[in-house]
């Protein structure tokens, strides 16, 4: 008899530099673990498998909390007030430090890594309700992309482990 | 026999070889073995980078690192070592369990 591999899927909501990774990164560690995996990519998710954007994701620091002065390298761990992290140019600094970080620990970038991940054996989908809204289309994603419903969704992970970022 | 090869060493609880001086080339066979897999001419090139890297490094090498370092693309990787390559080689290789995410 044999033994239905374990399944887990990433439901990739946001476009943002740092919610990008962690389905990244799990997928692959679950690929890596003999688990199936599919990435079902929506709203600004869609962001993550688009051609055009996929390489330049931002990270406004405004909002959030968790960055820290102490993520510098400074000794003081200190939060950067909202009032500056609006100021223009500040986004490109948070991002260009997130971006340095992620290299340090040689993480691909998004590209790449989706690249590793199909040729691992993940399955890559597009939401087809916000690829009609955004006014997108298949051209506009990275080969191997199917645009499904979310019905389609339900079904493909029926016993799966759903993950939603 | 491979299974009495593999019963005259110690292995930690997820099946890595505690001691890594009990490694020889016919562990490594007995241990592929007992993973399900037959060891061709590619599947060595991959042990031995392994070995060359973790002995340079201390740490053995991640999937990524592999692929790089081997010139032996992704796909090809998982159809040498099925379900979660670097983590097979590193068995049989006689390494510790690899720690980087990619």
């Amino acid at each position: 008899m044999t033994q239905e591999n374990r399944h887990m899927a990433f439901i990739c909501s946001k476009g943002n530099l740092d919610m990008a990774y962690p389905a990244l990164i799990m997928g692959w560690a679950a690929l890596g673990n003999g688990v199936d995996v599919t990435i079902f990519f929506t709203f600004w998710g869609l962001d993550i498998i688009n051609k055009k954007r996929m390489d330049r994701l931002q990270l406004p620091p405004v909002g959030i909390a968790s960055m820290k002065t102490g993520m510098m390298g400074l000794p003081v761990d200190v939060g950067i007030p909202q009032l500056v992290g609006v100021l223009p140019g500040m986004t490109a600094v948070a991002t260009a430090l997130m971006r340095k970080k992620i290299a340090d620990l040689e993480v691909p970038p998004v590209s790449e890594f989706l690249q590793m991940l199909q040729d691992a054996g993940a399955k890559l989908y597009a939401c087809k309700m916000t690829v009609d809204m955004m006014g997108l289309s298949q051209e506009d994603f990275i080969d191997g992309v199917e645009i499904v419903t979310a019905s389609d969704f339900v079904d493909m992970t029926e016993g799966a482990q759903i993950i939603f970022i | 026999m491979s299974e009495d090869l593999l019963a005259t060493v110690a292995f930690d609880a997820e099946g890595y070889l505690q001691n890594p001086a009990d490694w020889t080339p016919e562990l490594a066979e007995a241990i592929a073995a007992r993973e399900g897999i037959q060891l061709t001419d590619k599947h060595w090139q991959v042990i031995r980078f392994c070995r060359e890297k973790a002995a340079e490094t201390g740490k053995s090498p991640t999937l990524r690192q592999i692929s790089l370092g081997t010139g032996i693309p992704i796909k090809e990787l998982f159809q040498l070592f099925p379900k979660g390559p670097a983590k097979r080689v590193a068995k049989i290789a006689g390494l510790k369990k690899p720690e980087g995410c990619v």
